[in-house]
């Protein structure tokens, strides 16, 4: 699937990124602790949070991924919207909860990480 | 050694500012032509540093130094120091301030995730003066 398809099954509203939505996804990963994000996720491209502050963003540029997705209805702030506009990612926000949220993409396709392919990574 | 060298003092009073020095030197080894998986290490590792140093020490200074061979890292602060460095190291360990985890950080990740990453990592310590931590990520 590729961001656009992750804005439709989430029913996001676009707020930066428009000329991403092409980009091509496989994983993903969904947390509220940027700790966990950088210490288990790797090559995950959508990052779906509740977590609404300028270090996700960050977090996510560290990580190479290509989409945020707000969940809950967050609004993420000017400063947010304007460093992944730098960074060139998409930022979605959608009404529905992370559970849900998550679920939907599982459904949907899209795969995770975390602790089942820790034991594979090589870093 | 004469590598590219890069400094950065990092502003402990400001968290929405920590990670501008991780994000600078991720740009600058992207634009060097380093690898995908190096530049994610260092980014990540330094990244974790400079968080910890906003969070812990009240900021810091941070020199990389670059080389064919691999890139070094030394995150130095005058913060309260690390009284048990061992105890520090561990997952889930934190003296972090609630405040801190309601902003995605401060869950006893920080160090685990820089010696994950990293490979070599060193840390002095003195209690009252400051913590020093060494980090090398090998240019393969």
């Amino acid at each position: 699937m590729n961001v656009q398809d992750v804005m439709r099954v989430l029913e996001a509203e676009l707020v930066c990124g428009e000329e991403n939505l092409d980009l091509e996804v496989h994983n993903a990963c969904g947390s509220d602790m940027m700790s966990d994000v950088l210490a288990f996720v790797k090559d995950q491209a959508v990052l779906l949070t509740g977590l609404v502050n300028i270090q996700v963003v960050r977090t996510a540029d560290m990580m190479d991924m290509v989409c945020i997705v707000f969940v809950r209805g967050k609004e993420p702030d000017a400063d947010m919207i304007a460093l992944a506009k730098r960074r060139g990612m998409v930022v979605l926000k959608t009404k529905h909860r992370m559970f849900t949220a998550c679920g939907l993409l599982w459904e949907n396709g899209l795969r995770g990480g975390g602790t089942d392919e820790r034991a594979k990574m090589d870093i | 050694m004469n590598g590219l060298k890069w400094t950065y003092e990092v502003d402990g009073s400001d968290f929405t500012r920590a990670g501008e020095a991780s994000s600078n030197v991720k740009k600058n080894l992207r634009k060097l032509g380093v690898s995908p998986e190096v530049i994610r290490k260092v980014s990540i590792a330094l990244y974790e540093g400079e968080i910890n140093m906003v969070i812990h020490a009240n900021g810091g200074k941070i020199d990389v130094e670059m080389t064919p061979e691999k890139i070094d890292m030394v995150l130095a602060d005058t913060g309260k120091g690390i009284p048990d460095i061992e105890q520090a190291m561990q997952e889930g360990w934190s003296t972090a301030p609630d405040e801190v985890r309601s902003l995605g950080f401060g869950a006893g990740m920080g160090l685990p995730n820089m010696k994950k990453y990293s490979d070599e990592m060193r840390i002095e310590s003195t209690v009252g003066v400051g913590t020093t931590v060494y980090m090398t990520v090998y240019i393969k």
